[in-house]
């Protein structure tokens, strides 16, 4: 206990890269009741990459998502920061190989395609990456944004997501999106004449005014246009957001509980029934040609982020670290860049992450997945205990896989169908199971072995 | 010119209180003339402010800076005595006159945040109600001479008019406010017949006459009418603005007689209110009915019999000031040694070793109204929670406790209450004095049986028994009659409610007993109402319906027979024991009905169908689905998403330890009081 907690203060004391506002969160520092302290996760080597743009040409009604938008951009000290801090997280993560890369935001297909090429170039210096590897850009379906299409591929973009939400002209109003429908289908015949295969398509249900059948008609359409991938969101309700105000007031309704179900399971069945296989919560599709990069989300792999407000996952292994931390980058775009100019990065909070914290992500992550959490995926985080020990017990989660929601078996732990729509619900109770069962075992050590000894990290090793 | 003076009175009182305390007041004594104050407030500190100070103010002043250091109680014999309460209904500006009068005699210094000084409690506050009756003893001047005056602060809830009487039996009189704009309300009443009963000297304070809408004429022809008091005896003042305040203190040394003690007799003292201190043990106020009381006395308790040693004793202003001596018709605190409080019985008399008296009356013990069990969320919490109710129940006496246990909830209490008021402050001293986490039953009031059942008889001891759990509840076949408790309640409302209110009362099983007008436009109802009807929500849904002009009192009004039977609710088939309660039959299905309504609206959908029903016996009455969610899982989650995500999901499982589980149904635990206490549809 007290080891690991001197071990972690001189993590603090060694990492001459933190720059001097970077606080570490010492309240969730390996917490006293879990000794044990993953040394190095699996596949350290490897990361994937996330690049976030943080600026809009205007706000949507609903978006709560760190965005600006700014007078004037200086693209090329932009450019210059976002690649100084690439290389500097690259060192200090010293991973071999980037297994993808994604530009998010914001509206990042605003930036100049010379600076993706950039950061790309940086990437290539400090790291691998490979030519197969999957380099998305997320795209504004505006003319201004198709036009440029062509430098991005040209730049090294190989996977286009695109930001269709609607095609119904009226809620791309009521949703503040600067694009019409007709720009969309443009947009998206566009990118599938550049990547084909590779292009996909966000689209939105729930929205204010919408009907089961509407969305039905309305994503048939779209599946007649659209390339091998679709991402199904749900539109949430943000605190703070013009969206949120105007339901408040009764402006506008969204549709309910009952209704956005209803929605979400006929969205499955109709995309199922043209071939596209759901392989997450949101996201399906055809012939293969799922989304690498948010695939290494969910299955808990290290992730660098870098621009104002990106998060990451890894371990700083140049810091002398040996344990995976949660890393957040400065929100505000300006703090952000005299940072990076500064200190070479601007990572405003760090918090290592104890193994307890790390198998709740494995948990919550995976189980996103229609695959689930397969045993050799689990026992590269719990080697000790296979998740028979942590979910095979009597108790609530067999309760759940007693009512057909949840499935424990050889291949791992996933939800079924009618599972993975109730998710949310479920977890909670997983999580309390996985607690428990790490303080227990944390307590069995204890009597077995006096603590001084330090066994528990020789065991996670 | 008046605005302007009150101004300054506000920036420099509280300096001159600092420094001149003490110059002034001795000038003061020798000389008669104010101006000699004044000159010297003017030279030392106010140079360039104020030539002259209004007259008022020198006065307020001098008076307040009488006995500092080391005060002799024996320059106060009984003539210079009064002993006074403030009575009134509650938010008539009771505790707001004690801040003035506290002001005024210097108790306190005077600034913006004196509110509700007397109310110390965290809950007292938030609430804006007085829970426990506070003392300060003020020091006054009038005519030259300096009177001491105890104010004796009282509850202004309906359920702690307990101790309003108990405050009362300490007093010579009272200060009964009104509000200039409500006028006379229920609690008015009930504690205008408490002062009477006493035969306390009554004096009349029409509050709050600065309001737009206040009308001090109608509410003095009012007091004329319903108390037979004489509109000139009223004295109209406005606590906030501090105007008249003055005269309300004349005139309690001028018409409320001083105490009767004599110092020569037999030291003879009353308890009449006790609070536990973990360093000294029980604080005891008491009032002096003769003789004198000095540190290291030994005295007795007429209660116990038992010994003790004075260890210290002083006066309230309102903090304790210690004394060496107490006279006979003082008022103040006593700290002897005594370890539980129930060494210091409220209402027992107190009497020098060796020299005994004739035990003064004291009062009937607090009656509990209102009973409910109360358990850990957690058993592994039962000790730390029992701690905390046996220290919150050493300061409030009038709480009976009881251990119970359940098989659903396992180890706890079963608690009397005053009224459900005093139960939900219970509860969040709880929680907030001891940050401790309960569940509460569904409250109950005190039902009898009367058994036929020669085996159950022979259990219980009596034929008669008192239910306070409804788990309890004997079956019908071996009893011949159940009792209800009863009361009588008093409403006063305008007219134009008279309507809703006849329904409301009807609907609740209640018996008009009389109705009169108080003036030409509000009505004085009695009405006889079975206690569990107003237990919960009457007072709530009165004031609702009456836009909040309705106002209610109740007194104890014994037993009656009725038709009662015991109502079980489930979940998913599994009984929830919080909520078995007694009901008439007549009201059996309706009651059921609602209450399953509101547990489906209280219950969050879960994973699966609830089924809600309401039996009696085996025989379900009223039933309510909950439907299960069909789906609940955020559209997305990507890197961005995962730390804001595990914070809501952590959040989540927390919570969930924190649920009352039955069967596999998460209920958060502030569920069932909520169900209880929603308004009438």
């Amino acid at each position: 206990m007290k080891g690991s907690r001197q071990f972690c203060w001189s993590v603090v004391k060694r990492t001459l890269y933190v720059s001097p506002k970077t606080q570490v969160d010492t309240s969730t520092v390996p917490s006293s009741r879990d000794t044990s302290v993953l040394v190095s996760p699996p596949q350290s080597d490897e990361a994937a990459l996330y690049v976030h743009w943080p600026y809009c040409l205007r706000r949507c009604s609903y978006c709560n998502f760190n965005k600006y938008i700014p007078r004037s951009v200086s693209h090329s000290a932009m450019r210059e920061c976002l690649q100084k801090e690439t290389e500097t997280l690259l060192n200090l993560s010293q991973v071999f190989r980037i297994t993808s890369v994604f530009f998010g935001g914001g509206t990042p297909s605003l930036a100049q395609p010379a600076t993706i090429a950039a950061v790309l170039e940086t990437i290539s210096q400090h790291a691998q990456l490979s030519k197969g590897a999957e380099v998305t850009l997320e795209v504004n379906p505006t003319p201004a944004g198709m036009s440029k299409l062509k430098d991005f591929v040209q730049a090294g973009i190989n996977r286009l997501s695109i930001g269709v939400q609607s095609l119904n002209d009226e809620d791309l109003t009521v949703l503040g999106r600067d694009h019409s429908s007709q720009h969309a289908l443009h947009t998206i015949s566009e990118a599938r004449r550049l990547c084909p295969g590779r292009v996909s398509v966000d689209v939105m249900f729930g929205r204010p005014g919408q009907s089961v059948a509407s969305w039905e008609k309305e994503l048939e359409e779209l599946l007649c246009v659209c390339d091998d991938h679709v991402s199904l969101y749900q539109l949430t309700l943000e605190r703070g957001t013009q969206l949120f105000k105007q339901v408040e007031r009764g402006e506008l309704t969204v549709p309910g509980e009952d209704i956005t179900a209803a929605m979400y399971r006929s969205a499955r069945e109709v995309l199922e029934k043209r071939g596209y296989r759901q392989y997450e919560v949101s996201n399906f599709a055809r012939g293969g040609a799922v989304s690498e990069h948010n695939l290494g989300y969910w299955r808990a792999q290290q992730y660098i982020g870098v621009g104002p407000g990106a998060h990451g996952r890894f371990v700083p292994l140049s810091a002398g670290a040996d344990q995976r931390e949660a890393r957040t980058q400065t929100l505000e775009p300006d703090v952000w860049m005299s940072e990076v100019q500064k200190s070479g990065h601007a990572t405003r909070r760090r918090l290592p992450l104890n193994r307890l914290e790390l198998l709740e992500e494995v948990l919550v992550m995976g189980l996103r997945m229609v695959d689930g959490i397969t045993h050799q995926h689990w026992e590269m985080f719990s080697p000790s205990d296979d998740l028979h020990a942590f979910f095979g017990q009597p108790g609530d989660v067999q309760e759940l896989q007693q009512r057909g929601l949840l499935i424990l078996d050889d291949r791992g732990l996933r939800c079924s169908w009618e599972g993975l729509a109730l998710l949310d619900s479920m977890l909670p109770t997983l999580l309390v199971q996985l607690e428990t069962h790490v303080l227990r075992k944390g307590q069995q050590r204890n009597q077995i072995c006096p603590p001084s000894q330090h066994r528990e990290g020789r065991q996670a090793r | 010119m008046q605005l302007s003076s009150i101004n300054i009175r506000r920036q420099i009182m509280p300096l001159m209180r600092r420094f001149l305390d003490l110059k002034i007041c001795r000038i003061r004594r020798r000389t008669d003339a104010y101006s000699t104050v004044c000159t010297l407030v003017r030279h030392r500190w106010m140079r360039s402010v104020v030539i002259r100070l209004p007259k008022q103010l020198c006065q307020e002043y001098s008076s307040s800076s009488t006995p500092k250091a080391g005060i002799d109680m024996s320059d106060f014999p009984v003539d210079k005595i009064r002993n006074f309460s403030i009575i009134a209904h509650i938010d008539h500006g009771k505790s707001t006159l004690a801040d003035r009068l506290l002001e005024i005699t210097g108790a306190i210094v005077k600034t913006e945040k004196n509110k509700q000084v007397l109310d110390k409690l965290q809950v007292e506050r938030e609430r804006g109600i007085t829970v426990k009756a506070q003392t300060a003893s003020l020091f006054y001047t009038h005519q030259d001479e300096t009177y001491l005056l105890n104010l004796i602060d009282t509850p202004g809830h309906v359920d702690f008019s307990y101790e309003v009487s108990r405050s009362i039996s300490a007093c010579q009189g009272v200060l009964l406010v009104v509000d200039a704009n409500q006028g006379i309300q229920a609690q008015t009443v009930a504690n205008f017949y408490l002062a009477f009963e006493a035969q306390l000297a009554i004096i009349p304070v029409i509050n709050k006459i600065d309001l737009k809408n206040a009308d001090p004429e109608r509410v003095e022809k009012q007091i004329e009418k319903v108390f037979d008091i004489p509109t000139e005896e009223c004295i109209r003042i406005s606590a906030k603005q501090g105007t008249n305040v003055d005269q309300v203190l004349k005139e309690v040394v001028k018409r409320i007689p001083p105490p009767t003690a004599r110092k020569e007799d037999p030291f003879k003292a009353l308890v009449f209110d006790s609070t536990f201190d973990p360093y000294r043990g029980v604080v005891a106020n008491i009032a002096l009915f003769g003789g004198r009381v000095s540190k290291g006395d030994k005295i007795t308790s007429a209660h116990l019999g038992k010994t003790y040693e004075v260890n210290e004793l002083g006066i309230l202003r309102p903090d304790e000031h210690p004394t060496n001596t107490l006279y006979g018709g003082q008022v103040g605190y006593i700290v002897a040694g005594m370890k539980d409080v129930t060494e210091a019985q409220i209402g027992d008399t107190f009497y020098h070793h060796k020299q005994p008296v004739e035990a003064l009356p004291g009062f009937k013990p607090a009656k509990a109204m209102v009973f409910a069990g109360m358990y850990p969320v957690d058993q592994s919490e039962y000790t730390a929670l029992r701690s905390a109710v046996e220290k919150l129940t050493l300061n409030d006496s009038s709480v009976a406790v009881q251990r119970d246990s359940s098989l659903a909830l396992g180890a706890g209490w079963r608690l009397g209450f005053l009224g459900l008021l005093h139960m939900e402050v219970f509860n969040q001293r709880l929680e907030q004095e001891y940050n401790a986490s309960v569940i509460v039953t569904a409250p109950t009031v005190p039902y009898k049986a009367v058994l036929t059942s020669a085996k159950l008889i022979k259990e219980h001891g009596q034929e008669e028994i008192t239910i306070v759990n409804p788990a309890q509840f004997p079956d019908k076949s071996m009893v011949s009659e159940y009792l209800e408790p009863m009361v009588l309640g008093t409403i006063i409302a305008p007219d134009d409610f008279t309507g809703k209110i006849m329904t409301l009362c009807l609907n609740r099983r209640a018996i008009q007993k009389n109705m009169v007008y108080i003036d030409e436009h509000r009505v004085m109802m009695k009405y006889l109402f079975p206690l569990n009807e107003i237990v919960v929500d009457f007072y709530d849904s009165l004031k609702s319906m009456s836009s909040g002009y309705a106002s209610f009192d109740y007194e104890d009004a014994g037993y009656q027979p009725a038709n009662l039977i015991k109502m079980d609710f489930f979940l998913n088939g599994k009984p929830v024991e919080e909520l078995t309660t007694i009901v008439h039959k007549d009201k059996a299905y309706s009651v059921g009905k609602a209450m399953c309504e509101r547990l489906k609206d209280s219950i969050p959908r879960q994973m699966f169908e609830i089924a809600v029903q309401a039996a009696i016996g085996s025989k379900v009455i009223a039933r309510e689905t909950i439907k299960a969610y069909r789906k609940n899982v955020l559209a997305k989650c990507y890197g961005g998403d995962i730390t804001r995500k595990m914070k809501l999901l952590k959040k989540q499982a927390e919570g969930k330890k924190k649920m009352r589980r039955i069967g596999n149904i998460e209920v958060p635990k502030d569920a069932f009081i909520n169900v209880l206490k929603r308004k009438e549809k």
